[in-house]
């Protein structure tokens, strides 16, 4: 047990030293060593998402990941979302929207949609939905979480067309 | 009676307002127990009985205590603490009362139950402490159904509870019930039965339950932070199992994923975790992990209603005679015991229908799985099941379309007091039909699904009215004989040198929205803008006694507590600023602008921060008889039987021929909870609601083995439904406001819940029409589904061309 490994984590764009079992998940890292409590904690075995942190901008589970995996890569969390004290449109969208109820699967449900717009930024509601089935949510019945995502898709899709004629 | 209601003239009740909750909920900035962290805390971890039902006959902890960060390991007989016992004021006919030790003692009841506490330094250390246990058991026979509960020489699960009954009601049995169902068979009506069953759900809030324990020597407390609806109740039941005096413990909840019913009663790992905070005089944390939420957190749900109607030619119900069996597992729960389900059934069954005799017998009994709390709905959800399918039964039997056999019944006149002795406050059960109806009607649903019939595809529509009470005030609590009484609720209010006011409530927010409607509340009596106030609960210390959140009473009785305090302020705002004035205290009125001001005069107005400012820091100025403190306090509980809010939902569902799979086509949800304080909140509770509901029709169950070996241990076992499963939903509302409570709001947190079920079941069965087979259990599965298609089929085959 004393087999600890000190490694360097790269998280929301700053470098955390931690030194950890080889057992301990990517998720515990995050919020016990670091303190960065936004990641939540729903089933520990990989299904209900609320861990979802982007690794190298992809969604990943960090209760599936041992922490000593994720030391060469970039790892964004809730907390990276939004600036200045402002919220980001994604997370306005969700409150305009009623995305959330009790808010303990959010931080997981805006990871994935951030990873997933980034990938499908025109994606329709239905795309959206299956995408968003990869998380469960026991409060709100997800239309509204389906509705925040959507909304957002199609903010940013019409930013970018103004860009482009602008 | 004269309406309290007073309409909508504030500014805030009503809008649609920006979450108040939100900004830290999606920075990740908001506190859930497990984000707390303390100087030298440690981590728990439990033993859990790996079999349902046996004699302890040996727990050996030396190996664990040599584990390395294993820092204590307790048995029962070390903690010696008292057990957790719930009770009613019935005789013994009809209840057995039973204890829940902290941890097991003399024998095991359930897989999963908590046997040894492990203490150590991470948690990763707790759980090798654990596997490190080596408990001995000898097995006894287990419980696991109804029959098993009910066999000759059955085991018992209880030596108090004799047949392993722990309730046995006989509520109604009206004189004419016999007579009813005779003239049914004799004339031209009908008697129909119907067996309904649902399965064991767990109420699964995505936060497992959790607390940090941790003795204050500066506050000579016990500090205990944990996720609970109910945390004066958890203090009252902590203080006594730890026999200690309830002052020295202090109970805080931060933010709450979720209960759904399961934390608002007293769990047994807490107070032990509290137990070993105080011995090693360090503070201890425990998380429950996903597994032990699944076997050993709270269930409910598992119920069999045998149910009779009579009918007469008409179609009008005029008897009801039903049995009710609920599997309430191994313990009755704290405050609510084993009665709580069978007596919600008892009291509630007639539903939204004019019922004129009625008989039921409910019983609960114990069996060897994790015991069951209430749930999101208690008990509704299954006899709205049970009652929605007799109607459905009659209207078939006696070929009419299952809307008007349900018009025919439903009850219209208000206020109308049922053959159970409640009296119901004025609702719209027939217009929410008509409601309904009419949005699958014109939106082309019946020609779709006649024209999918004739392609061989199976589309059906069902309906579900309910109207479920709301306002439980201690009346209604009183009348089910509880020992502990729930109902009221107090809130405080105080008013700053800046006026700006703290709210208090005993209500408990998990998702509710609480700190956005109960604030819109104060805002409005008081003519303060939303921001001015603030609302603080979860904390023993901030409030006498609060009763928490259940059963939707949060913005009935606590939104009424907090209304009526922010009365009082607003009274002792005016009578000072009357003598700021120098005026007479009836010629001055709250100016709904944060201010007070003369009738007489209006150019003549005090704002609340220059009174206040004249009550804390200038006291010499206020009047003779008024004490310089800002603040008021109200109680509230609802008089007489409650409110009731009401509702129906109409579903389209398509049954897959190939796999048996039920796919919602259509889902349309027409509500009435009175005064809508806040329309998306209400949205999302109704939305949410239904999603539970829907699980519970179509996927989640945990089943036992013969050996008591629960079924679902993790996500992979218990299908809880995704945005895929879960389909877009309309809700319309309809606005009967209520007389009973401050505000004309009734409650919106269960009704989606209670309508899902019975909707969807009903669909699927439409669905099923041309097959003989009715499906009266839930969830449905794709086998039952193909199986009766593959009957259907049969059937065809066999009729002669
Ligand atoms: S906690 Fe990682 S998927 Fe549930
Ligand atoms: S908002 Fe509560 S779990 Fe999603």
């Amino acid at each position: 047990m004393s087999d600890r490994h000190l490694i360097d984590l790269n998280v929301n764009g700053e470098t955390h030293e931690a030194l950890v079992e080889p057992r301990k998940t990517l998720l515990d890292v995050l919020r016990h060593d670091l303190g960065l409590t936004g990641t939540h904690v729903g089933c520990e075995h990989g299904v209900c998402g609320a861990c979802t942190v982007l690794v190298d901008g992809e969604p990943v589970r960090a209760c599936l990941m041992f922490a000593v995996q994720a030391e060469s890569a970039e790892i964004r969390t809730v907390e990276s979302l939004g600036r200045d004290g402002e919220l980001s449109d994604l997370q306005r969208s969700f409150s305009e929207h009623h995305g959330l109820q009790c808010g303990f699967c959010t931080p997981g449900f805006l990871m994935l949609a951030e990873g997933f717009l980034a990938q499908r930024p025109d994606a329709g509601r239905e795309e959206i939905r299956e995408a968003v089935s990869a998380n469960l949510c026991r409060c709100t019945g997800y239309q509204t979480i389906v509705d925040a995502i959507e909304a957002t898709a199609t903010r940013r899709c019409h930013a970018k067309e103004k860009e482009a004629t602008a | 009676m004269t309406a309290r209601f007073d309409g909508r003239q504030g500014r805030w009740v009503g809008a649609s307002v920006p979450r108040r909750e939100d900004p830290r909920l999606l920075t990740g900035r908001g506190r859930f127990v497990d984000d707390i962290q303390l100087p030298g805390m440690l981590h728990a971890a439990f033993v859990r009985s790996t079999v349902a039902h046996g004699k302890l006959a040996g727990i050996d902890l030396s190996a664990t205590l040599a584990v390395e960060g294993v820092v204590a390991a307790y048995t029962a007989e070390d903690l010696g603490l008292g057990d957790i016992v719930a009770l009613l004021d019935r005789p013994l006919e009809e209840f057995s009362p039973t204890a829940m030790p902290i941890l097991a003692r003399e024998k095991v009841r359930f897989t999963g139950e908590p046997v040894a506490l492990v203490v150590a330094r991470d948690p990763y250390s707790a759980e090798d402490g654990v596997e490190a246990a080596v408990v001995d058991y000898e097995p006894l026979g287990a419980i696991v159904s109804e029959e098993s509960a009910f066999a000759e020489g059955a085991p018992l699960v209880h030596d108090e509870a004799p047949g392993n009954v722990l309730v046995d009601v006989s509520m109604f049995d009206t004189p004419g019930v016999d007579a009813a169902f005779e003239a049914a068979r004799a004339g031209g009506g009908r008697v129909v039965e119907v067996v309904t069953k649902s399965g064991r759900q767990n109420a699964l809030p995505l936060e497992t339950r959790g607390v940090v324990a941790s003795w204050d020597d500066h506050d000579d407390q016990l500090l205990v932070q944990m996720c609970t609806q109910v945390p004066h109740q958890v203090r009252t039941a902590m203080a006594r199992s730890l026999r200690v005096p309830e002052r020295t413990v202090r109970v805080t909840v931060p933010d709450m994923g979720g209960g759904f019913g399961q934390k608002c009663v007293v769990g047994r790992e807490e107070i032990a975790v509290a137990a070993a905070a105080r011995r090693l005089n360090r503070p201890v944390k425990w998380i429950e992990d996903r597994r032990e939420a699944l076997t050993a957190g709270f269930l409910a749900r598992e119920q069999r209603y045998r149910t009779l109607a009579a009918f007469d030619e008409d179609g009008r119900i005029t008897a009801l005679d039903v049995d009710v069996v609920c599997d309430m597992g191994a313990y009755s729960c704290y405050p609510f015991t084993a009665g709580i389900e069978p007596l919600m059934a008892s009291a509630e069954m007639p539903s939204v229908y004019q019922v004129p005799e009625y008989r039921v017998r409910a019983r609960a009994i114990a069996s060897n799985k994790a015991p069951t709390a209430p749930y999101r709905g208690v008990s509704r959800p299954q006899y709205v099941m049970a009652i929605e399918r007799i109607m459905e039964r009659a209207a078939r039997e006696l070929g009419l379309d299952p809307v008007e056999i349900r018009r025919r019944n439903v009850i219209t006149q208000f206020p109308y007091t049922g053959v159970n002795a409640i009296t119901y406050d004025p609702g719209t059960y027939r217009e929410s039909l008509e409601l309904a109806e009419a949005a699958i009607r014109d939106e082309g649903w019946y020609e779709i699904r006649e024209r999918a019939a004739a392609e061989g595809r199976h589309i059906g529509i069902g309906y579900c009215c309910f109207s479920e009470r709301t306002g439980y005030g201690s009346g209604a609590f009183a009348k089910r004989k509880m020992a502990v009484v729930p109902g009221f609720d107090i809130s405080e209010i105080r008013m700053d040198t800046t006026g700006s006011v703290v709210v208090t409530s005993g209500t408990m927010n998990h998702g509710q929205s609480h700190e956005t409607t109960l604030a819109q509340i104060v805002a409005d009596r008081l003519g303060l803008h939303l921001d001015q106030v603030k609302l603080r609960q979860g904390d023993t210390e901030r409030i006498a006694y609060g009763w928490g959140t259940f059963a939707s009473r949060s913005v009935t009785i606590g939104g009424s507590a907090v209304s009526l305090a922010a009365g009082k302020l607003g009274e002792l705002l005016c009578k000072i600023a009357a003598h700021l004035l120098e005026t007479s205290p009836d010629n001055v009125r709250l100016d709904g602008d944060g201010g007070v001001v003369q009738i007489d005069d209006p150019q003549r107005r005090a704002s609340f921060e220059e009174i206040a400012d004249v009550a804390y820091l200038r006291s010499h100025l206020l009047p003779k008889d008024v004490e310089p403190t800002l603040t008021a306090t109200a109680s509230f509980d609802v008089p007489g039987d409650g409110t009731f809010s009401n509702a129906t939902h109409a579903v389209v569902v398509e049954a897959d021929p190939g796999t048996g799979q039920i796919k919602i086509l259509r889902y349309a949800c027409v509500e009435d909870c009175g005064v809508v304080i806040h329309p998306q909140v209400v949205d999302g509770q109704c939305r949410g609601g239904i999603a539970q509901g829907i699980a519970g029709a179509l996927f989640e169950e945990i089943t036992y083995a013969g050996n008591g070996e629960p079924s679902a241990a993790s996500f992979i076992d218990y299908l809880v439904p995704t945005a895929t499963e879960i389909p877009d939903i309309t809700v319309t509302h309809l606005e009967t406001p209520c007389a009973f409570t401050e505000n004309g709001a009734k409650g919106a947190g269960e009704g989606g819940t209670i309508g899902a079920p019975a909707a969807v079941l009903n669909a699927i069965n439409d669905a099923l029409r041309h097959t003989g087979v009715e499906l009266d259990v839930t969830p449905v599965h794709p086998q039952t589904v193909l199986a009766a298609l593959d009957a259907g089929v049969h059937k065809e085959m066999s009729v002669p061309s």
